[in-house]
């Protein structure tokens, strides 16, 4: 499982960056938006991996019956956040493509 | 108890004057508002001194952050009385000097409002008792010199001044404040009781050397000492009453202050000699040397304001007991003379209209009161005996006889104060004699004539001090001496004799050579004096032009030399050197720990490979597709987010399932409301094939690496036992102290409470940011007409009839609306349960917002527009004020911010319902999560609505 985790965060990881990089807008937003799956799932995975343990508090369970909380609530407001910078991002670089009339970000204009 | 108000008094009453002169729109109420509260100080000052007997110290504390050392404390002895008495006294001068020398169509409310603040500010440096609080006054002071040299901020060369000042003030004042932390940090505490109690473990400290540089910059730049003594002359474009306040008694006497402050503690080193005495001897001899080549009266006083600056600091510098005596008597003594020539040399201005000595003669013909006051002073400040001036250089030639640092050193010390001396009979006689006496020089702007009373008597009042003090010495200034000489020396106050004969001594020779040789060189070569604008060979002594290369080039060269470097328009760059120094951080971290696997890995589900294969999959094709098929990109990554949304799922999250499906759902939709604004894009060629190789090949090379670094990075950290972590408490606490079962949502809205509100806060900051962005959003002409889909309706109806507007998502806009309803519900439901079950106010907020946002898309913005009012700023505020007021209710209970109590309530209906007061809380992030994410919505959603007017062919409802 853990594996198999590990390297889903690679893959997002991976192709986050590589989009990062390319020069379009849209392409950089694909981006950001990989990169912080990778990311949010990374947070959560520190906590370790915990299959059919309750989330929800119930008598007469030990604590080791449950799922580490702290990682879910810092990912839980990762991913609202997450999708206030994805929509910051996106209309600043509307905003520069209404400016510049171009959706490059690196620079050059008018090419392909 | 009185003793503890009236420093306290003192320290209020000018910055409460200073707001309420501001508000004065009446010159002559703000006079006698600034007169009024200068006099209340100044006798609130004299009340103090029977209490400052047998050196007592009075001391005020006002407790404010006891935990960290921090408290306000006044601390007034001696030495801060004597300063009390010439801020208040020259203050109250200054203010009556300034109300005849102002122009009268000035309301002046401004001007009196930053004196007084001004002298607040001073009051707080000479009275603070704590290091900390000093520097924060010495700030304080700088920033209202800023504003009072550039008062007149019509001319440049005034903001010009005012902005050299502030820079070098300030920048010392950043240093001293430095130097304060490592001061109170070697000595334990930053009262400044305790560390003059400890000066000799901080002079024996490591760390003397570096504080005292630090604390010396401060010092040296607020008195305009050598190398940072240009910003004064520059500051002479200030109002002349602000000069003879700041530049003479105050401001630039807050450094020698400073020095005199902490000289029990810091002085005595040999690096204290060297660079305080080395400072101020040069500031001495080159500030004399430039006043004798200035030609405009106020600069040549601001150069020998530099020169006996320098003097008191070198005397200082000596780290001799009588040193530190002559200090403390020429600080009163040139505050004296120095402010009365200031505003004589201001009455001059005021009458004639110039400054230039070159211009000016025989003015003592038509204003012969003023001329004799400023013949008077101007002896003063030469030396000339029966004058206060005389007596401190008296003491200052036998403290530099009395140093023994090696003959050479003290044959030179000697020598050079005599040359200094000469320097200032020189400037003295220009200043004095070319002015007033002699034949006038031809026309002059204005014809002269006396000065109004009112102009001349604070001058008079200065120059009266001045003869008392060189004629009955023991009487008028020998008690004061003794009080502040002895709070800075303690008891081994140093054998002195304020005697005005002492009999054929040394320094008399001394002072008689001087004054001698200033003669002879001024009746010799006045002529050349005139004839130059700066010090031969020397000029400027450089440090202004250096000074003005480093902010050329640190405001201006070195932001355009890089700014094409890391200008907004290249971003890739940038996003490249981030991900390198992630990438340099996260090896850095584990340098030298390698990376362990401590746990076994679980057995692997299949169908949890299969599921992120099928992730893999999507995240593929979402890379390759993004530059040519936004919309195949954007449902793959959609994929991806689905996939992690079931992985959560999967490994016991579903409050982490549950928001990322919905969050998903938003996200999508602002995406695809943002596609179309963006440029349509076809295949071709780069116009640098080789370049665009290269480029791919080093970012496959580090998105390849990013990867890898992530799935080791991820699988060491999944593999690594985890020990006790917070966690526990939470999972123990959260039924107990926060009442409820959900510990995520515990954690959220209770124990990390203050985490949320920042987070929301967060949240409504860029939902308002995006939709001020939008606001002046004007979208590229090509993408502004209706979409190709709409179009395409409209053409295939043969009969004419818009499909596109009329009958557009008219099923899907049905079942919308009715959904509508039950989704607004659900979202009810999620924010109810949230404490005990899987929800809360994030997946409800969104939940909400996704009802409408499904409205606006099904129906169009008008439509819902005219029958639903949903103001998000309404929500985003309301939200914030609730969690905040929540949080401020704990505190009305007694218990700290944030603090949550919580009670199981049963309603007829509902059933069983956690009331915790942080539902409240979680209810201030509901509003605040469907504000902000409808605020950001609706922006985009309006973009095609705002444009469609102009244009009649466009689309209204299209969203």
């Amino acid at each position: 499982m853990e594996l198999v985790l590990a390297l889903a965060i690679g893959v997002l990881g991976g192709g986050g960056v590589w989009l990062l990089l390319r020069p379009r807008t849209f392409q950089v937003i694909m981006g950001l938006s990989l990169l912080s799956y990778a990311v949010n799932l990374f947070i959560f995975c520190v906590g370790g991996l915990r299959r059919g343990a309750d989330p929800v508090l119930r008598t007469g369970a030990a604590l080791t019956d449950y799922a580490d909380p702290l990682p879910q609530a810092l990912v839980l407001t990762a991913i609202v956040i997450g999708f206030a910078t994805t929509a910051l991002f996106l209309v600043v670089l509307l905003a520069s493509r209404g400016l510049t009339g171009s959706d490059h970000v690196d620079g050059k204009d008018g090419a392909p | 108890m009185l003793h503890d108000i009236v420093p306290l008094a003192l320290l209020c009453l000018p910055f409460a004057g200073g707001v309420l002169a501001w508000r004065l729109r009446r010159r002559q109420a703000a006079t006698w508002l600034a007169i009024g509260v200068a006099a209340l100080a100044l006798a609130l000052a004299l009340a103090v001194r029977p209490w400052l007997v047998d050196g007592a110290v009075l001391r005020t504390v006002v407790p404010w952050l006891p935990s960290l050392g921090l408290d306000l404390v006044l601390r007034v002895d001696g030495l801060a009385w004597l300063f009390l008495l010439l801020i208040c006294g020259i203050g109250l001068l200054v203010a009556v000097y300034a109300r005849y020398y102002m122009p009268a169509e000035d309301p002046l409310g401004r001007f009196y409002g930053l004196l007084l603040a001004f002298m607040g500010a001073m009051v707080g440096v000479v009275t603070a008792g704590n290091v900390v609080q000093l520097a924060f006054f010495w700030e304080l002071t700088s920033l209202l010199s800023f504003l009072l040299i550039g008062y007149w901020n019509q001319g440049a060369s005034a903001r010009e001044g005012a902005r050299t000042a502030l820079i070098v003030t300030a920048g010392g004042g950043l240093c001293l404040f430095a130097g304060v932390l490592l001061l109170g940090h070697i000595a334990g505490s930053y009262d400044l009781e305790v560390i003059l109690a400890a000066g000799a473990a901080i002079r024996a400290s490591a760390l003397y050397t570096p504080m005292l540089v630090l604390v010396a910059l401060g010092a040296l730049t607020k008195s305009a000492q050598f190398p940072f003594h240009f910003w004064l002359p520059q500051a002479m474009s200030a109002p002349t009453p602000v000069s003879a306040f700041l530049h003479s008694a105050t401001m630039v006497k807050a450094g020698v202050f400073l020095l005199l402050r902490l000289w029990p503690v810091l002085a005595g080193t040999e690096a204290w000699f060297w660079i305080i005495g080395g400072a101020g001897l040069a500031s001495l001899l080159l500030g004399a040397a430039a006043a004798v080549f200035q030609q405009d009266l106020k600069a040549v006083l601001a150069y020998s304001t530099i020169s006996h600056l320098g003097l008191i600091t070198m005397l200082l510098g000596l780290g001799s007991a009588l040193g530190a005596v002559a200090a403390i008597f020429h600080i009163v003594n040139h505050a004296t003379f120095k402010a009365s020539l200031f505003m004589a040399a201001g009455a001059v201005d005021h009458e004639t209209g110039t400054r230039d000595l070159r211009r000016l003669g025989g003015l003592r013909r038509v204003m012969p009161i003023t001329a004799t006051l400023a013949l008077v002073a101007s002896a003063a400040m030469a030396g000339v005996p029966l004058l206060n001036g005389f007596l401190s250089k008296e003491m200052f030639f036998a403290a530099t006889l009395s140093t023994h640092r090696g003959v050479a050193i003290d044959v030179l010390v000697a020598g050079l104060a005599v040359l200094a001396s000469m320097f200032s009979v020189i400037y003295s006689l220009r200043f004095a004699v070319g002015v007033f006496l002699g034949r006038p020089r031809g026309a002059l702007p204005r014809t002269p004539h006396e000065p109004p009373r009112w102009m001349r008597l604070p001058i008079g009042l200065l120059v009266l001090a001045c003869v008392l003090v060189g004629v009955l010495p023991v009487r008028v200034i020998g008690p004061t001496l003794d009080l502040a000489a002895g709070a800075v020396l303690g008891t081994a106050l140093p054998a002195f004799d304020l005697a005005v004969w002492h009999g054929f001594t040394t320094p008399l020779l001394m002072s008689a050579l001087a004054f001698a040789g200033g003669c002879a060189a001024w009746a010799g070569l006045r002529g050349w004096f005139a004839r130059r604008e700066t010090l031969p060979l020397l000029g400027r002594f450089g440090a202004q032009r250096l000074y003005e290369r480093v902010l050329a080039l640190v405001t201006s060269s070195l932001p355009h030399a890089l700014e094409p470097a890391y200008s907004g328009r290249r971003l890739q760059p940038q996003l490249l050197l981030i991900v390198l120094a992630a990438a340099l951080a996260a090896g850095l971290a584990m340098y030298g720990t390698p990376m362990r696997f401590g746990l076994r890995a679980s057995a692997v589900d299949p169908a949890f490979a299969l599921l992120w294969l099928l992730g893999a999959i999507c995240v593929v094709g979402a890379v390759r597709l993004a530059k040519f098929h936004r919309l195949a990109a954007l449902v793959l990554v959609g994929g991806v987010g689905l996939v992690s949304c079931v992985s959560f799922v999967w490994l016991s999250a579903p409050d982490l399932a549950a928001t990322q499906l919905l969050v998903e759902a938003v996200t999508t939709i602002v995406i695809l409301l943002g596609l179309r604004w963006l440029p349509k894009r076809v295949a071709g060629l780069s116009p640098d094939p080789a370049l665009a190789r290269w480029r791919r090949y080093r970012d496959g090379v580090v998105a390849v690496g990013a990867g890898l670094g992530l799935a080791a990075l991820a699988y060491a950290a999944m593999l690594h036992p985890v020990a006790d972590s917070a966690s526990n408490f939470y999972l123990e606490k959260a039924l107990s102290e926060g009442g409820g079962r959900n510990v995520v949502n515990v954690i959220l809205v209770d124990f990390r409470g203050f985490d949320t509100l920042g987070e929301i806060t967060v949240l409504a900051i860029v939902a308002l940011s995006v939709f001020a962005l939008l606001r002046r959003f004007r979208p590229a002409v090509e993408s502004v007409g209706a979409p190709m889909q709409q179009r395409l309706q409209a053409a295939t109806r043969e009969d004419g009839y818009d499909a596109g507007r009329a009958d557009y998502l008219r099923i899907p806009g049905l079942i919308v609306q009715l959904m509508a309803p039950v989704i607004v519900l659900f979202g009810v439901h999620l924010f109810l349960r949230g404490h005990d079950l899987p929800g809360g106010g994030f997946a409800a907020g969104i939940t909400v917002s996704v009802a409408l946002v499904l409205l606006y898309m099904a129906r169009g913005a008008r439509w819902v527009e005219t029958r639903l009012k949903v103001a998000p700023l309404r929500w985003i505020g309301l939200g914030l004020l609730l969690a905040l007021a929540t949080g401020l209710g704990s505190l009305a209970f007694g218990h700290p911010f944030l603090s949550s109590h919580s009670r199981h309530v049963t309603l007829p209906l509902v059933g069983e319902l956690p009331l915790a007061s942080a539902l409240l809380f979680d209810l201030g992030v509901f509003g605040v999560v469907v504000g902000a994410t409808s605020l950001m919505l609706v922006a985009l959603a309006h973009q095609s609505l705002r444009r469609a007017r102009p244009l009649p062919d466009a689309d209204a409802e299209g969203g």
